[in-house]
């Protein structure tokens, strides 16, 4: 079973034709999609930055909104992605049998699946891209440090995009997702040292949230990154992330296999 | 080559249940092999074990002489697929699917834009080019899926209930387009419960139910061989039955109406006219549908 999850698929490039197809909607119906990655951060910073941060001050030496500021852009790349390989794979799967469509070209089904895992993480990139200047207007991240977020946020996207799927594998229906969506992300959104310290919380509420919890591990990074604040921690944080990363993707590709071909 | 596509003892089961219980059947290059059943007979899931869609859980089956279990990318490079369900992308418009799908095959961009005009000319959906897919009707839907599975220019299409739920005028346009391509030497193998599809397009079909193929031939074959000549229908009331018993003459009751097998119908239509005091005497040629409902039953399937 578990030799059976993690093996292998044989993988070639029309995978990005997948992609491609993602990509190709997307541009199709860019006004809806453009528009919240500009508007969420505003959200943000002016509720929390400015708000909650008028009586928060300092966290340690960092001024409160600067302290979110990476936070909002890890949330992002999470639920770009996340949502993306829940919601948007399972209606292109279920509803749509735009899956049964492709497999019915040279195109294999793992192929299909990586394509959607590869534009999930896309879609993380391309949100981060479009926050940045935002934080960058705001003056509450640093340059060019802040820079390296975009080629993160491939990275982090693919995870979320890959523990997506894996949920998307197995689930009955649509109204299911709602589930990892209220009792995994939601938490994590609150608790893996977003928008207070993570250090705040008994030591071994800590060692779990970094041990488990994806999202602390990509805000972790993106926070060293916002102010070039580089700590050998953060290597962990990465080995981590890729580790994961490649295990859920090899986990998720075979899950959706397993549903599919019958 | 001999056979298009060749299966031999070919069993497909889901877990206890088996919907393709050991069936073989050959099929030749340029004709069109149809498939022909009521719901659940095993049409479809065979056709998803064809174009590798579904593996197979025993049996031998080769198509252009090659396993779909181990050569589904060469196979499917090779053949078209009109599913069933309409599972177009409704965010594109009909020539931007066209597009998208040739991506899948790797046909260059500019081979595929030249093809895929003259797909919508063939499909005659021209004019509805830059049209978002969803302001199609249903019978333009169809016919774009069709050309959609003929943009890697395939040798053998397969088509799954190609003219369900269309209206008399969608169904002849498609038909005639499916003529057209068997008319270019092109193989093709549909699934319908269709009879007077079936009857039209088919050179040979087989006729499954349960799993099993119950039959296969040309539709006249069929029609002579297990219905033969003529069918005599008469209301289906006391009188008429008891007098078609008096003179021994063979009948099944179909609803309200009673049918006679026979070689002679003029003979038996006058007699029934003449003795039996019937009142709707009908006499026609035996079809196709006698033949699947001969074999297949009449009990409703859900």
């Amino acid at each position: 079973m578990i030799r059976e999850l993690l093996t292998v698929p044989r993988l070639t490039g029309k995978a990005w034709t997948v992609w491609r197809r993602n990509l190709d909607v997307f541009l199709k119906t860019w006004r809806v999609n453009l528009v919240p990655p500009f508007i969420e951060p505003f959200l943000y910073l002016i509720a929390l930055g400015f708000g909650l941060g008028g009586f928060v001050g300092y966290i340690g030496d960092v001024p409160y909104i600067d302290f979110i500021a990476p936070a909002i852009v890890a949330v992002s790349i999470m639920n770009s992605a996340f949502f993306e390989c829940t919601y948007g794979s399972y209606v292109r799967m279920y509803y749509g049998k735009t899956f049964d469509a492709i497999i019915a070209t040279p195109v294999s089904i793992e192929e299909v699946i990586a394509g959607e895992l590869l534009w999930g993480a896309t879609r993380s990139m391309i949100y981060t891209s479009l926050m940045l200047p935002v934080l960058v207007l705001f003056g509450v991240v640093d340059l060019p440090s802040s820079l390296l977020l975009i080629p993160f946020a491939f990275l982090g996207g693919l995870l979320f995009a890959c523990i997506a799927m894996c949920f998307t594998a197995v689930t009955p229906s649509i109204d299911a997702l709602n589930y990892p969506s209220f009792l995994f992300i939601t938490p994590m959104l609150l608790f893996s040292g977003t928008f207070f310290p993570i250090t705040v919380l008994p030591p071994a509420l800590q060692v779990f949230a970094y041990a488990v919890l994806p999202l602390t591990n990509v805000v972790n990074i993106c926070r060293g990154l916002t102010l070039t604040m580089f700590s050998p921690f953060m290597l962990y944080n990465l080995a981590w992330i890729v580790i994961v990363t490649g295990a859920l993707f090899l986990i998720s590709v075979n899950l959706m296999k397993r549903r599919l071909v019958v | 080559m001999e056979t298009v596509i060749e299966a031999i003892d070919l069993v497909k089961q889901f877990g206890p249940f088996t919907a393709v219980d050991t069936i073989s059947f050959a099929v030749r290059p340029g004709e069109v092999f149809g498939f022909l059943g009521p719901n659940g007979a095993g049409k479809t899931t065979t056709m998803k074990m064809i174009q590798c869609a579904s593996p197979r859980t025993s049996g031998t089956l080769s198509v252009f002489g090659m396993d779909p279990g181990t050569h589904s990318h060469e196979i499917k490079a090779m053949i078209g697929v009109v599913p069933q369900e309409t599972n177009l992308d409704t965010e594109f418009s009909t020539f931007e699917n066209l597009m998208v799908y040739s991506r899948y095959f790797g046909i260059p961009k500019e081979v595929a834009e030249e093809r895929a005009e003259k797909l919508l000319d063939f499909v005659q959906l021209t004019e509805k080019r830059d049209i978002n897919i969803e302001k199609l009707s249903g019978g333009m839907k169809r016919r774009l899926i069709l050309a959609r599975a003929l943009v890697n220019q395939p040798k053998l299409l397969i088509l799954d209930e190609p003219t369900i739920g269309l209206d008399p005028q969608a169904r002849h346009l498609i038909w005639e387009k499916l003529k057209l391509l068997r008319s270019l030497g092109n193989t093709i193998v549909l699934t319908t419960h269709y009879l007077e599809e079936a009857e039209r397009l088919c050179d040979r079909l087989v006729i499954m139910n349960n799993g099993t193929i119950l039959v296969q031939g040309s539709p006249a074959a069929l029609v002579r061989d297990h219905v033969g000549g003529g069918i005599v229908e008469a209301e289906h009331s006391p009188g008429v039955v008891a007098c078609l018993l008096d003179m021994g003459i063979p009948y099944e009751v179909a609803g309200d109406r009673v049918q006679v097998v026979t070689d002679n119908p003029g003979a038996v239509a006058r007699e029934l006219l003449a003795k039996c005091d019937a009142k709707q005497v009908l006499t026609r040629a035996a079809t196709l549908e006698d033949v699947f409902l001969k074999l297949t039953g009449r009990v409703l399937r859900e």
